[in-house]
């Protein structure tokens, strides 16, 4: 730089390093609901300072396209930030989608901006930065068709899948090393994009509805790599913390999310889940259960001292979280003490259970998680299972043959009485048999999740 | 700048991996912290500030140094502008609606 930008340089610089400190303090700030605001306040106050800082840049000559753009993002970004709660989970993977898009394009720009010239290290971080940037991409465009349910949610498999990804993959970096080396060969970079296009795509199709935990997480991740990615493109200090940061927290929701599934990353990417087990499940035996009405269960859920409710994604497709609110009231009015046990893969991605509780008005101190409620089921009077299915089967504490053994579940089945609403005995997502609908405290209660909760909300003096 | 051509590991090389480290250490510490009760709204959070990719398409768009980098670099602004306001916004949403049952002194706490 010359000495005459100094100037202004500096102050930019100095203006990303107050913007980076504040994306730290905005996460850290997170770590409770009593400060999480304050959290997204220096978050924004970052953004903006980082934005004004950057137009302060000394080179930028036209700010018209600049100002067009950032208008019609904020326009695109209000009925983004609008949409319903139980929307969240497609919004969040449509969200990884366009951020990686704009890594991608910002890569592919810079690549033809400085090719016959472009460093050895800056070519391999550009090249990562478009093959993590274009399989997030798309990846996450699949994964919120699924989720919007436009795609189908059950996993798409053909025969030689992983070879076929993984060659892939393979083509994709040969041909990126190939650039580091003879950067001039500018004809094969658009390869290398169609290629991580073309990979997302098949990452993501294999991918049953219920590893969507997992996948959003892990989709964040490369998301945050690809941003950091760019900012050693760019030499962007500000850009690798901001990488940085979203990066290894996509890691640890993924992390988080496989061990609450008791599967390894390669297992959830690579195998299709829900596919084996339909195979497998074959022996039915006509077991005998038992089942009760809305007027019954009222009458039980009345008589408890402790009830803990234990949602699902069942209860978000039934929208059923407002009226399972009205049940919480009517019971702790009647001095029934009523908790929710959250696992952490309920729901289509992390923490989406609490979100939507928390929409329909119940403390969050009344959300509890897998861990510290597990101990409490054995003096529960009832467990009310709304939606939740392969999380509450307990074939996975004793069952050696069953494809969920080993993953952590919540003991519902040490409670006195379980109460299961379900449409009917169809098996859940993954096709597993759930031998807790034929104990003997176990009762289930068949119907639509919203209007069974509605009937028992009715009986206990409700509307 | 142009003298660094060439060059294999420049300076201000070393001190991004250093950055880039020394930020995923303090990542994994902060995060690991955060209540998987605000795992929803810290990911919808992190999606906001990771749009800071934005500055990179700015100075893209500015410079004006080829027609195809102005097109490529209005989309990636539009695609991170919306996260950023997207991202903000809906975190802020589902922020404000995680109440207590506790008999709370103020709603506005000190951090």
């Amino acid at each position: 730089m010359t000495p005459e930008f100094a100037g202004s340089q500096y102050v930019i610089e100095v203006i990303y390093l107050i913007a980076s400190a504040l994306f730290i303090l905005s996460l850290k700030w997170m770590s409770s609901p009593t400060t999480a605001r304050h959290g997204i306040l220096a978050g924004e106050v970052g953004m903006v300072l980082a934005i004004g800082g950057t137009l302060l840049h000394h080179g930028l000559i036209d700010y018209k396209w600049i100002l067009i753009a950032l208008v019609l993002g904020s326009g695109i970004g209000v009925p983004l930030g609008m949409v319903q709660m139980t929307a969240v989970p497609q919004r969040t993977a449509l969200s990884h989608a366009f951020g990686a898009l704009c890594v991608t394009l910002v890569g592919s720009a810079e690549f033809y901006l400085q090719t016959p010239t472009i460093p050895k290290f800056t070519m391999s971080v550009l090249a990562m930065e478009v093959i993590l940037g274009g399989l997030t991409f798309t990846g996450s465009l699949i994964a919120a068709g699924k989720l919007q349910e436009v795609l189908p949610q059950r996993p798409i498999t053909y025969k030689g899948q992983n070879v076929v990804n993984l060659a892939l993959l393979g083509v994709a970096i040969v041909l990126a090393v190939y650039l580091v080396l003879h950067p001039e060969a500018k004809q094969y970079f658009p390869f290398i994009v169609g290629i991580a296009l073309l990979f997302g795509v098949f990452l993501v199709i294999p991918i049953g509805g219920a590893d969507m935990p997992t996948v959003i997480s892990l989709l964040n991740s490369y998301a945050g790599l690809s941003a950091a990615a760019m900012g050693f493109v760019l030499n962007s200090k500000l850009l690798i913390i901001a990488g940085a940061l979203d990066g290894s927290s996509g890691l640890i929701l993924s992390v988080i999310m496989c061990k609450a599934m008791n599967r390894s990353f390669t297992n959830v990417l690579f195998g299709a889940f829900g596919q084996v087990q339909a195979s497998a499940g074959g022996e039915q035996e006509a077991r005998s259960v038992r089942s009760a009405t809305p007027e019954e269960s009222a009458a039980i859920l009345a008589a408890a001292n402790k009830v803990v409710i234990v949602p699902g994604y069942g209860m978000a497709v039934a929208q059923a979280q407002h009226k399972v609110r009205e049940l919480y009231d009517l019971l702790t009015k009647k001095g029934v003490d009523v908790r929710f046990a959250i696992h952490p893969v309920a729901g289509r991605m992390p923490g989406h259970m609490n979100v939507l509780l928390a929409e329909a008005d119940i403390p969050y101190d009344r959300l509890i998680e897998m861990d510290e409620i597990n101990g409490d089921f054995p003096q529960t009077d009832v467990a009310l299972i709304i939606g939740a299915n392969d999380v509450t089967n307990p074939a996975a504490r004793t069952d050696q043959s069953s494809p969920i053994f080993g993953m952590p579940i919540l003991d519902v089945d040490k409670a006195h009485t379980v109460m299961v609403i379900k449409r009917s005995m169809n098996p859940g997502f993954a096709g597993i048999d759930n031998p807790l609908y034929y104990l003997d405290q176990t009762l289930m209660l068949f119907g639509d999740a919203k209007q069974f909760v509605g009937g028992i909300v009715k009986e206990l003096g409700g509307h | 700048m142009k003298m660094m051509t060439g060059v294999r590991m420049p300076s201000n090389l070393i001190d991004a991996l250093f950055v880039f480290m020394l930020a995923a250490f303090i990542g994994f510490e902060v995060i690991r912290h955060v209540s998987p009760l605000l795992h929803t709204p810290l990911m919808s959070l992190t999606n906001a500030l990771d749009a800071i990719a934005v500055v990179g398409a700015i100075v893209l768009v500015g410079e004006k140094k080829a027609p195809y980098a102005t097109v490529l670099g209005v989309i990636a602004i539009i695609a991170a502008t919306s996260n950023v306001v997207g991202g903000f916004f809906i975190t802020d949403r589902m922020l404000k609606m995680f109440k207590t049952s506790r008999p709370n002194k103020s709603q506005v706490t000190k951090p």
